[in-house]
C-alpha cells in the first residue's frame, strides 16, 4: 500500500487533446496541399496566378460585360469609345432556335420536339443500372425508336393522303444533325462492329482477312476522307439515275467509319472473356450462334459499355466535320449565323464559338462522366 | 486413349455432309468471296460507265497537267504552272510540317501536364485536371476555328505588330522570326552534328557494356550534351561563325501603304499554319497528358520503396526505376496519339491551309479525278499508320516483360 502514497496512477484517461491547428481544418490543409516547402509555394503562387489570368477574363466576358437581351446588333455595340462588350447572349437567344432546329419549318418543329422527348424518355431508363426490363427498353430504343424517328422527322404519306408533311433534310440543322448523325452512327455501327469483331477471332482464314483489311483501313484513313469518299464516290458507285440523299450518304460513310472503330472495341470485350465460357458453352452443346448470343456477348457486351460511351463521345464530336462536306450540324449552323448582318459585332464570333464549346462540353463531359461510373460499377461486379 | 482414337479412326463417325465443320466453312467463305466479287464488279462497272458520260478519263495522267492555283505555304518551289503531282507533293509536305511540329508540341505539352496532373499541390493538379477535362470535350474543328478565327484575327492589323523580346513579331499576316542563313561552310556544322549523334550512340553502347562488365558508370549525359550541342558549337566558332540570323525587316515609316513587314524578309508563319499547328497540339496534348498519368500510376508504389530500400536517392529512383517502367506502359498509347494527329491534321482543310487533303480537294474539284485524289489520300494516311503499326509491334516486342 506503501507504493500507493509514492506513485501517482493515473484513475481515468488523460482528456484527448485536438490535432495541432496547423494540422488540421483548412489550415491544415493549406499547409500540406499547398505550401508544404518553398517550391511548392512558388507553384501555388504561379498556379494561383494562372487560374486568375484565365478565370478572370473569362467571368468579365461571359457575365460582367455580357448583353443579355436586346434585338439586334445596336444592343452588342460600344456606345462610348473604350467601352467593352463582352459575350452577345441575346444573339445566341435570337438564334437558339436555329441552333437546335436547323431551318426546319417552324409549324412542323413539334415533330422535332416528339423525337428529343421520345430520345431522353427511352435512353434515360437505359443508363441507369436499377431500372428493370433492360431488354425490353433496348428493343424500343434501337429497333421502333428509330423507326418512328424516321417517319416524324422524314414525313409520312400513305397512298397519296399526307399525314406528316414532307420535310427535306436538306433543311435539318443545328443540334437536331448532330444528334442524328452520332446517334445513328453509333447504334447502326454496333451490329456491323459484333459482327466483325467475331469475324476477326474467326478460324475462318479468308473472313478473318476480310475482316482485318476492312477494320484497318477505316481505322487508318482520317475522317474528313471518308466524309469525301462517301459525298463524291459514292454516286460514281451506283447506276445511272440512282441518287442518295446528302445527309444518308453522310451516315453511311460514318457508319462504316465508327463500325471499325466499335468492333476493336467489341474486341477488346471478348478477348476478356475467359475461355472456359467458351469451353463451357461448347460443353453443353450450344452451336456457335447460340454460344455467342446467349453465354459470350451478353458478358461481353457489358464490358464495353465505357468503351462503347468513348466511341460515341469521339463520334459525337467528330459530327463537326460534316460542315466541311456542306451540312449545317450544331458548328456548321453556328458558323453560318456570323455572316448574318443583322447581328454582326465585334463578339459575335466569340459568343458563338463559345457557346458551342459549352453544349459539346456538357454533352461530353456528361458522357465521360457516365462511362466512369459504369467502369466502377462494373469494376466491383467482377472483383473477387 | 487409344481406343478412343482407334475407334473414331475404324468407324468415323461422319455426319451429314450439311454439318461438317470445315466444309461449312469452306462454304461460308465461298459465300463471302463471291458477294465481294459481285459487290466490286457492280462498283467498277458503274464507275467506269459514270466516269465516261461524265467525260473523265481515269488515270494518273492529270498529275502532269498544270496546276494553274498558288499555294501560300510551300516548303519546296512552287508557282502557278507547276503540275498537279507538284501541288499534291507540296501538300503532303504541308501535312508531313504540321505532323511534325504538331507532335513536337503536344508530346512536351502533354508531359508537363500529365505530371502536373500528378502534383501534390492542389491547384497545380486542379489545373491540369480541368485544362484535360475542357480540351478533351469540346470538337477539334471548333478549335482549330477558335484559334483561326477568334484568336489569329483578334490580333494588330497589317500595318501594326505585337513583338516578343523584339525577335518574333505577331500581326494579322502570321508570326514572323528571324531566319537562319546559310553561307558556305555551315554544312560542316551539320556534319559534326551527325557525327556527334552517331558517337553518342557509340559511347552509349559502350559505358553500358563496361557497366555490365565491371559496375563502373560513365556519365553518358554529360558526354552526350558534349557531343551534341558542344562539337556543333565548337565547329561554328572555328568556322568562322557560317549562319546568320535575318531579321524580319518593319517599315513604320513613310507613306501608309508601304508600312508593314517587307516580303520574304525572315520567316514567316502563316496565321493557317499557327492556328492548325496550336489546335492539333493542344488538343493532342490532353490526350497525352492521360496516357502519361495512366503510365506513371501503373508503376506500383512498392518499386519506389524498393529503390529506396536499395539505397538509391529520389532522382535515380525516377531515372533508372520508374521511367523506364511507365514508357513502357505510355508508348504505345503515345504513338497511336501521334497517328491520330497527323490524322487530324486533314482538317487543315476547313482553314484552307493547303496540306494534302485540302490541295487534293482543289485538284479534285478542278479535274473531277474523285476516284484517284482519293486513292491518293487513302494510300498516304494508310502507309503512314501502317509504319506506325509496325513500328508498334517492334517496339513492343522489344520492351516486352522478359519472364523467366
Amino acid at each position: 500500500m506503501a507504493n500507493a502514497e509514492i506513485f501517482h496512477v493515473r484513475t481515468e484517461e488523460a482528456p484527448t487533446l485536438p490535432a495541432p491547428v496547423s494540422t488540421t481544418g483548412v489550415i491544415g490543409w493549406m499547409r500540406k496541399n499547398l505550401f508544404s516547402s518553398i517550391g511548392n509555394t512558388l507553384l501555388t503562387l504561379v498556379g494561383v496566378y494562372i487560374a486568375y489570368s484565365i478565370i478572370m477574363p473569362f467571368i468579365q466576358f461571359a457575365f460582367i460585360d455580357a448583353v443579355w437581351t436586346g434585338d439586334d446588333r445596336q444592343a452588342c455595340l460600344a456606345t462610348e469609345p473604350g467601352q467593352h462588350i463582352g459575350a452577345c447572349w441575346a444573339y445566341v437567344e435570337a438564334y437558339l432556335p436555329q441552333f437546335i432546329y436547323g431551318r426546319y419549318p417552324v409549324e412542323e418543329r413539334y415533330r422535332v420536339d416528339i423525337v428529343y422527348a421520345l430520345f431522353v424518355l427511352l435512353l434515360v431508363p437505359l443508363l441507369i443500372p436499377s431500372v428493370p426490363r433492360k431488354g425490353l427498353n433496348a428493343t424500343l430504343f434501337l429497333a421502333v425508336f428509330p423507326i418512328i424517328t424516321y417517319f416524324l422527322l422524314t414525313g409520312l404519306v400513305i397512298g397519296g393522303t399526307v399525314i406528316l408533311p414532307i420535310v427535306e433534310t436538306a433543311v435539318w440543322g443545328g443540334l437536331l444533325v448532330t444528334l442524328v448523325i452520332a446517334v445513328t452512327g453509333i447504334v447502326a455501327s454496333l451490329p456491323i462492329g459484333i459482327a466483325l469483331a467475331l469475324g476477326r477471332r474467326s478460324q475462318m482464314p479468308i473472313i478473318k482477312l476480310v475482316c482485318v483489311i476492312f477494320i484497318e483501313f477505316w481505322r487508318g484513313v482520317p475522317l474528313i476522307t471518308v466524309l469525301f469518299m462517301s459525298s463524291v464516290m459514292l454516286p460514281l458507285f451506283l447506276p445511272e439515275g440512282v441518287t442518295f440523299d446528302k445527309l444518308l450518304r453522310v451516315l453511311i460513310g460514318v457508319t462504316l467509319f465508327s463500325s471499325a472503330y466499335m468492333a476493336e472495341v467489341v474486341r477488346g470485350g471478348l478477348q476478356a472473356i475467359p475461355k472456359g465460357q467458351y469451353e463451357g458453352a461448347m460443353a453443353l452443346g450450344l452451336r456457335f450462334w447460340p454460344m455467342m448470343y446467349l453465354i459470350v456477348l451478353p458478358q461481353a457486351l457489358k464490358l464495353v459499355i465505357p468503351g462503347i460511351v468513348n466511341t460515341f463521345i469521339g463520334l459525337f464530336k467528330d459530327t463537326t466535320l460534316v460542315l466541311i462536306v456542306g451540312m449545317f450540324d450544331l458548328l456548321g449552323q453556328i458558323q453560318s449565323s456570323f455572316s448574318d448582318p443583322t447581328w454582326s459585332t465585334p463578339s459575335q464570333g466569340h459568343t458563338g464559338y463559345l457557346f458551342a464549346a459549352i453544349v459539346f462540353f456538357v454533352f461530353c463531359f456528361g458522357m465521360s462522366r457516365y462511362s466512369i461510373f459504369m467502369e466502377r460499377k462494373l469494376h466491383t461486379g467482377h472483383k473477387r | 486413349m487409344s481406343v478412343l482414337e482407334q475407334d473414331s479412326a475404324g468407324a468415323p463417325a461422319r455426319a451429314s455432309l450439311l454439318n461438317d465443320p470445315k466444309v461449312r466453312g469452306l462454304f461460308y467463305q465461298f459465300l463471302l468471296v463471291s458477294v465481294l466479287v459481285a459487290t466490286g464488279y457492280f462498283i467498277v462497272t458503274n464507275t467506269i460507265a459514270n466516269l465516261e458520260r461524265q467525260n473523265i478519263s481515269s488515270g494518273f495522267g492529270f498529275l502532269e497537267t498544270t496546276a494553274g492555283f498558288g499555294i501560300i505555304q510551300a516548303l519546296v518551289p512552287y508557282a502557278e504552272t507547276s503540275s498537279y503531282g507538284r501541288a499534291i507533293y507540296i501538300g503532303f509536305l504541308n501535312t508531313l510540317l504540321v505532323a511534325v511540329i504538331g507532335i513536337f508540341l503536344a508530346t512536351i505539352i502533354g508531359f508537363v501536364v500529365g505530371i502536373a496532373r500528378l502534383s501534390n499541390n492542389w491547384i497545380i493538379s486542379q489545373i491540369a485536371y480541368w485544362y484535360v477535362e475542357f480540351i478533351r470535350n469540346v470538337p477539334l474543328l471548333l478549335q482549330i476555328f477558335f484559334w483561326y478565327f477568334a484568336v489569329l484575327r483578334a490580333v494588330p492589323g497589317k500595318r501594326e505588330k505585337w513583338s516578343l523580346f523584339d525577335t518574333f513579331h505577331l500581326n494579322i499576316a502570321g508570326l514572323r522570326g528571324p531566319k537562319p542563313i546559310f553561307e558556305p561552310g555551315a554544312d560542316i556544322i551539320g556534319w559534326v552534328l551527325v557525327a556527334g549523334i552517331i558517337a553518342t550512340f557509340v559511347v552509349r553502347r559502350w559505358a553500358k557494356k563496361r557497366q555490365d562488365e565491371t559496375g563502373q558508370q560513365f556519365p553518358v549525359f554529360w558526354t552526350a550534351l558534349g557531343l551534341i550541342i558542344g562539337l556543333p558549337v565548337l565547329a561554328f566558332l572555328v568556322m568562322g561563325m557560317p549562319i546568320t540570323l535575318e531579321h524580319p525587316v518593319f517599315n513604320d515609316t513613310g507613306p501608309r501603304l508601304r508600312q508593314g513587314f517587307e516580303l520574304g524578309v525572315g520567316i514567316n508563319l502563316i496565321p493557317e499554319f499557327l492556328a492548325l499547328t496550336l489546335a492539333l497540339a493542344i488538343y493532342t496534348a490532353a490526350f497525352i497528358a492521360e496516357i502519361v498519368r495512366a503510365g506513371i500510376q501503373a508503376v506500383s508504389h512498392g518499386q519506389t520503396e524498393a529503390s529506396h530500400a536499395l539505397g538509391l536517392r529520389n532522382a535515380p529512383t525516377l531515372r533508372l526505376v520508374i521511367i523506364p517502367q511507365a514508357m513502357r506502359v505510355i508508348i504505345p498509347p503515345l504513338t497511336s496519339q501521334y497517328l491520330n494527329l497527323t490524322k487530324n491534321s486533314s482538317l487543315a482543310v476547313a482553314i484552307a491551309f493547303p496540306d494534302l487533303v485540302s490541295v487534293g480537294g482543289t485538284v479534285l474539284n478542278q479535274t473531277g479525278q474523285a476516284v484517284e485524289i482519293i486513292a491518293i489520300w487513302m494510300i498516304v494516311y494508310l502507309s503512314l499508320s501502317l509504319a506506325t503499326s509496325a513500328f508498334m509491334n517492334w517496339y513492343n516486342q522489344r520492351m516486352a516483360l522478359v519472364e523467366r
